[in-house]
């Protein structure tokens, strides 16, 4: 079958073995590959209950079908093991260059078994494949680590490795690519770092074919069309003037924008700290993924100070994170921050949403100045690169952030004050005047998460139509479908802002062509309920109920003060009892043998 | 007249789907190392830098085959290997000043842009406009744009 290139690597790390296998095509057939593929190997692979920073944990690199071609931003790969800042599944995909290079090397993918004695670094050319010493590297930098591997090996073979963070295990560190861009979320850096495993490096120069050239360039085109048409993807579009930021205001102005940490939904300083404002002021041009026809990537300059010079600009969530949620409106010190995220391989989410709660903390009198070494206030730009750089070192008080809001909050007495879903930071959208997004938390199979579901696209954009976010009414029957598009998306392996303009019948299109699987449109959302029914079994095996499908008590009880949503809290109760519903499981959210039966799926171990 | 690729680095964002488009085109398979265009990073620098074949006037490529399997057309421009000719000595591909051939070890042969007929592909899928194609003898249309504007302020309809 094309499409696929049905080559894996396995790499054992305790015994320094390489092998190359064929993929299991009849997984492959059932769950794509990516998000879903990569999950399959681990549930069948590992024991969910294991500790995600021990050698049991697998980490495993998967790409997609549509990876590599000429489909819509289709250069997207994920990276899937045990998450342990959540203990969930943890699966997070990056765009840039390295998973296209991957499939060109000949692998739809690789696993990690084991760790490694000293610090190692993946080598491939094509066929050749070896493990280095990457003990040279150990300390380095993202950057620094990259331009080393270039120079050593192959100068334009493309890089994934950790930072400093991914090594010294804080739980949210991120897995690089490409310099800037992560596989951001759940701490996946940590498990890569838990295993002495510094870097992939790859080259290759074989090709991808599909199925059927001619359907292939023709479903391709039909999508294409309708990305540049589109209002958001288009050309002069909102993610192409201003990037993922040009939320900003949109949200702001619903009074949706959670401000220290989410005290409040309404950030007076948001203005400076918008799209537009970055476009104005610090934006040189656009950059785009492999094969990405939108070409939101901004880069920026940062003007002074020590981290002077080109870099990646904030996406919305950590533009978010860093300044409205640490209620600051300095985009100079956010763009640095974010900046120091890159090089030491931090998910900026979690980390600014994690100095705001040490903010919301020392504010209250819960941490002191003893503790620190000094003061944590609401609004201070210093601060917010300061304790990212501490953090990522695990430097003094960066220590305890590593871990994460929760168990910071809990270890000084207010777990409540940790704006997070199993243990996981939520992002900008404040399910209070959002009432899908707060659905959307609560039963995101890897926490507190906004790409799982995205209803802000109907409930804020209006598309693909404008629902009322201030009702619960049809919500969970809307969220059912989002997420099973949305992994059937991460599995195709292609970028979810394609979804803005495309939706089943576009993708559905490029997958048949290019794999020459027969099935209808219908039949390929089914494969987004077996993969989000597949994480949900692993979930529940490693012991999570459904009293972790919640969300803080902030959202539950703290009604907003301004706003259209003035006076409303999450109404997540009955949201949820109708989605569990919806998704045919029982009352405990457990799915019933029918549906399981349904996507023929079987749980392992469920009492 | 001859029409040429003509390249915008300010604007290209870096997406190669012009070595997509070529591969893909030329050889069925979607493989950047195998197509005649290709993206270039300068990270310090922010910019992308998308080469290929500038169908030179005098090409130093076609001086040195030794089998005249390369040709340039008269009417076009095109600069084109003939695969039938071409015995794989890779002399071109030393003497291009730009690095603008290169051979594939898998293809067994040179990689180098014909400008597809006269419809280049890269150029037409190339999604920021960074490459167009269009007429090289192109003094004409500089001094067009100059004229235009003394138009706007004398003509009579600025009147």
């Amino acid at each position: 079958m094309k499409g696929w290139i049905g080559k894996l690597i396995r790499v054992n790390l305790t015994e320094k073995t390489i092998k190359v296998e064929d993929l299991n095509m009849e997984d492959a057939k059932l769950y794509l590959g990516g998000r879903g593929l990569g999950s399959k190997y681990l549930y069948d692979e590992i024991d969910p209950t294991i500790d995600p920073l021990s050698p049991e944990n697998k980490l495993i690199f998967m790409t997609g079908p549509l990876t590599g071609t000429y489909a819509t931003c289709a250069g997207r790969f994920n990276v899937v093991a045990k998450a342990p800042l959540t203990g969930t599944i943890g699966a997070s995909n990056s765009g840039g260059y390295f998973g296209p290079e991957l499939k060109f090397a000949g692998y739809d993918g690789i696993i990690f078994e084991g760790k490694a004695d000293k610090p190692v670094y993946l080598h491939i050319y094509d066929d050749i494949i070896e493990l280095k010493s990457a003990e040279h590297l150990w300390g380095k930098d993202v950057f620094e680590t990259t331009d080393t591997l270039l120079l050593e090996n192959e100068e334009d073979a493309r890089v994934a490795c950790i930072g400093p963070a991914g090594e010294k295990q804080v739980l949210f560190a991120t897995v690089m690519n490409d310099k800037d861009r992560a596989a951001g979320r759940s701490g996946l850096g940590a498990v890569m770092g838990s295993k002495n495993l510094k870097a992939v490096v790859v080259r290759g120069t074989k090709g991808i074919g599909v199925s059927d050239k001619f359907d292939f360039m023709s479903a391709t085109k039909d999508a294409k069309e309708k990305i540049y048409a589109n209002a958001v993807t288009g050309k002069g579009g909102g993610l192409a003037s201003y990037g993922t930021e040009v939320l900003v205001n949109i949200l702001n102005e619903m009074h949706g924008l959670p401000t220290r940490n989410w005290q409040t939904s309404y950030f007076e300083g948001g203005e400076l700290i918008s799209g537009e404002y970055l476009a104005e002021n610090y934006l040189i041009r656009n950059k785009a993924c492999f094969a990405c026809p939108i070409g939101c990537g901004r880069v920026i300059k940062i003007p002074d100070g020590k981290y002077k010079g080109i870099v990646a600009g904030p996406e919305y969530e950590a533009g978010w994170s860093y300044g409205a949620c640490c209620g600051v409106d300095d985009l100079n010190a956010i763009n640095k921050a974010n900046h120091v995220c890159n090089l030491l391989g931090l998910d900026p989410i979690t980390m600014g949403a994690t100095i705001a709660c040490a903010m919301e903390l020392f504010e209250i009198g819960a941490i002191s100045k003893e503790d620190l070494g000094d003061e944590l206030r609401f609004g201070d730009g210093d601060s917010i690169i300061k304790w990212t750089e501490k953090t990522g070192n695990r430097e003094g008080f960066g220590d305890l952030l590593a871990l994460g809001s929760y168990r910071l909050a809990e270890k000084y007495g207010h777990p409540e004050l940790s704006m997070s879903v199993k243990k996981q930071e939520m992002p900008a959208y404040d399910g209070r005047a959002i009432q899908g997004m707060a659905l959307e938390y609560a039963t995101s199979n890897r926490g507190g998460c906004h790409v799982r579901g995205y209803l802000t696209s109907p409930e804020v954009l209006g598309i693909p139509m404008k629902t009322d976010p201030l009702t619960t009414e049809g919500k969970a029957g809307l969220l059912k479908l989002f997420q099973d598009l949305t992994a059937l998306v991460d599995s195709s392996d292609i970028c979810l802002f394609s979804t803005f303009a495309i939706g089943l019948p576009e993708i559905s299109s490029m997958l048949r062509a290019s794999t020459g699987l027969e099935l209808t449109d219908e039949e390929f959302l089914l494969v987004g309920e077996r993969i989000w029914n597949l994480e949900k079994l692993f979930n529940l095996e490693a012991g999570f109920t459904k009293e972790d499908d919640t969300l803080p008590p902030r959202l539950l009880n703290e009604p907003l003060t301004t706003g259209p949503a003035k006076g409303k809290v999450a109404e997540l109760e009955v949201m949820l009892e109708e989605y569990y519903e919806v998704r045919g499981w029982d009352k405990e959210g457990i799915p019933t043998d029918e549906k399981l039966n349904e996507l023929s799926l079987s749980a392992k171990a469920l009492a | 007249m001859a029409k040429g690729i003509v390249i915008s680095p300010d604007k290209c964002t870096g997406c190669h789907t012009c070595e997509l488009a070529c591969s893909f085109t030329k050889n069925d398979l979607f493989n950047p190392k195998d197509s005649a265009i290709s993206v270039l990073s300068y990270d310090e620098a922010g910019l992308q830098v998308p080469m290929t074949c500038l169908q030179c006037d005098d090409p130093h490529c076609m001086t040195v085959c030794t089998v005249n399997a390369i040709t340039k057309d008269p009417k076009t421009g095109v600069v084109k290997v003939d695969k039938d000719k071409c015995i794989g000595c890779k002399m071109c591909i030393s003497a291009c000043p730009f690095g603008n051939m290169t051979y594939s070890s898998r293809l067994k042969q040179v990689i180098k842009c014909d400008l597809c007929s006269g419809t280049p592909q890269c150029v037409k899928e190339c999604p920021s406009a960074a490459l167009e194609f269009k007429e090289l003898d192109g003094p004409l249309h500089k001094r067009k744009n100059i004229a235009n504007l003394f138009n706007n302020v004398f003509g009579e309809v600025a009147k």
